[in-house]
């Protein structure tokens, strides 16, 4: 009994606290909108490469092989290692931070749209040919729309690793909210700290994932009307 | 300190010093701490994941479960939970730090125990229920021995992606190759150059290494007539964790 009463009395170190949050309130909105920053530019990069990436392994079998075995050695490598190879040359920023977050978006939206590609029916593909489209008619008409919920598949696990990875960036000072956990455990491991960062990432993914999800309802309405029906 | 042209032959020169090989905190010492903690681990996931992953299998029931688990964790940063853990009852130490990477070693064995329990094939459930097998009986002596393709391919993804998580724990100053990484970065970049690049080297060739051994591991597990289909449902398995 005295020892819970001692640990009540003690309101040095708790897991949370709003007055840390309001004192602090620009610290941590710096971080999150860097974090944010970081992870939208990455992802849109990411995408912007790994779909023609998962096209080209899609029109010509022989490079599908190959991309998915780099990408699958990309991922074997740690992230701590990834920034220790670029940083000797990229330098200490944000360039290192969104270099790594990339390579590895890029493996998770490749894998997934090459899959969302191949699953796009023959016979679907044989109409399309004998109405008369084209290879780039099929592929933004027929293919791609048809492998979207592929896409959007990647693009969700992608967004919302590229979250918590972004805060190993703190290696090189640009972590975003990590940023803020490791700085909670130097400033002599203040929990409050730790945990709002920590919230705020986990609360970050969340966003995201339920954003790109209703995105994708929105993007593939005959999902909807086949599970309704 | 002699001057070199780039971090490559920094790296080169660095790893060519026998001390930083032999000395207290070298290569060496670091190897075997990253080893031990990420054994330890691995094992702590196997002894959590395994036996509710084959549960929830045999009873069919739970599916929903895992792919949220996988998700969650997915979203929780390894920093995070580096950071939180010691100041729990856990304390500071190696406990905390493996803990913490235990948890993400759970997703791929949970979902690979699941997936190889509910693959079974339903003929042979029946077959061993019509033989008089009770529940356990069947788990025991057909589901499990047919799900091991399955525990070998979650293992070996859990495996390498702890070895790479625990490059992180230098962080909490938790030991591993990290360590020498984390100390690269504490000098001048100039300086400190060849040291990230020579630790990011070996953390990726463990890795690496641990991935090849595994694989090995995985293929002499598997029953010789399983071996094909034991490699695609490992692929399938993988895919279901990543939710494709």
């Amino acid at each position: 009994m005295s020892f819970r009463l001692s640990y009540r009395a003690d309101p040095g170190n708790p897991w949370f606290s709003w007055q840390y949050v309001r004192d602090n309130s620009d610290t941590i909105l710096t971080a999150l909108r860097e974090h944010t920053s970081l992870t939208v530019r990455a992802v849109l990069i990411a995408v912007l490469i790994a779909v023609p990436l998962a096209v080209a392994a899609y029109w010509f079998r022989a490079l599908t092989g190959p991309i998915l075995a780099v990408t699958g050695v990309l991922y074997t490598i740690p992230s701590l290692a990834l920034f220790a190879f670029l940083a000797p040359y990229l330098g200490i920023g944000a360039v290192t931070v969104l270099t790594v977050v990339v390579l590895y978006a890029l493996l998770v939206i490749v894998r997934n749209a090459l899959a969302g590609l191949t699953q796009v029916p023959p016979e679907v593909r044989e109409a399309a040919e004998g109405m008369g489209y084209g290879r780039w008619g099929r592929l933004f008409r027929i293919d791609l729309p048809l492998a979207l919920p592929g896409i959007l598949t990647g693009l969700r696990l992608a967004t919302v690793s590229t979250v918590a990875l972004v805060t190993v960036g703190v290696v090189v000072g640009r972590g975003g909210l990590g940023q803020l956990i490791f700085a909670g455990l130097q400033n002599n491991f203040y929990k409050a700290q730790i945990m709002t960062g920590t919230l705020l990432c986990v609360l970050l993914a969340l966003v995201f994932d339920l954003v790109l999800a209703g995105a994708g309802r929105l993007l593939t309405p005959w999902l909807r009307r086949r599970s309704a029906a | 300190m002699i001057a070199v042209a780039g971090p490559i032959e920094a790296a080169v020169v660095w790893l060519n010093d026998p001390l930083n090989w032999t000395n207290p905190g070298g290569i060496l010492d670091r190897v075997g701490e990253h080893l031990a903690i990420s054994g330890a681990a691995v094992l702590l996931g196997c002894l959590v994941a395994w036996p509710i992953g084959l549960w929830l299998g045999h009873t069919g029931r739970g599916g929903g479960l895992v792919v949220l688990v996988a998700n969650l964790t997915l979203a929780v940063p390894t920093l995070a939970l580096l950071a939180i853990l010691p100041l729990t009852f856990l304390g500071f130490g190696r406990p905390a730090v493996v803990v913490a990477l235990a948890v993400f070693a759970i997703p791929p064995l949970l979902a690979n125990a699941y997936t190889g329990v509910r693959e079974v094939d339903p003929e042979a459930r029946d077959a061993a229920r019509g033989m008089g097998f009770s529940g356990w009986q069947l788990l025991r002596r057909v589901e499990l021995p047919l799900a091991v393709p399955y525990l070998a391919a979650g293992f070996r993804t859990a495996a390498v992606q702890v070895v790479a998580t625990a490059a992180l724990a230098s962080f909490v100053n938790g030991g591993g190759l990290g360590q020498i990484i984390r100390a690269g970065f504490g000098l001048d970049i100039a300086a400190g150059g060849g040291q990230i690049l020579a630790g990011g080297l070996l953390v990726a060739g463990l890795a690496m290494l641990v991935e090849l051994v595994l694989a090995l591991v995985e293929r002499l597990v598997t029953p010789r007539p399983l071996r094909n289909r034991g490699r695609r449902a490992g692929r399938r398995a993988a895919d279901a964790v990543s939710g494709a």
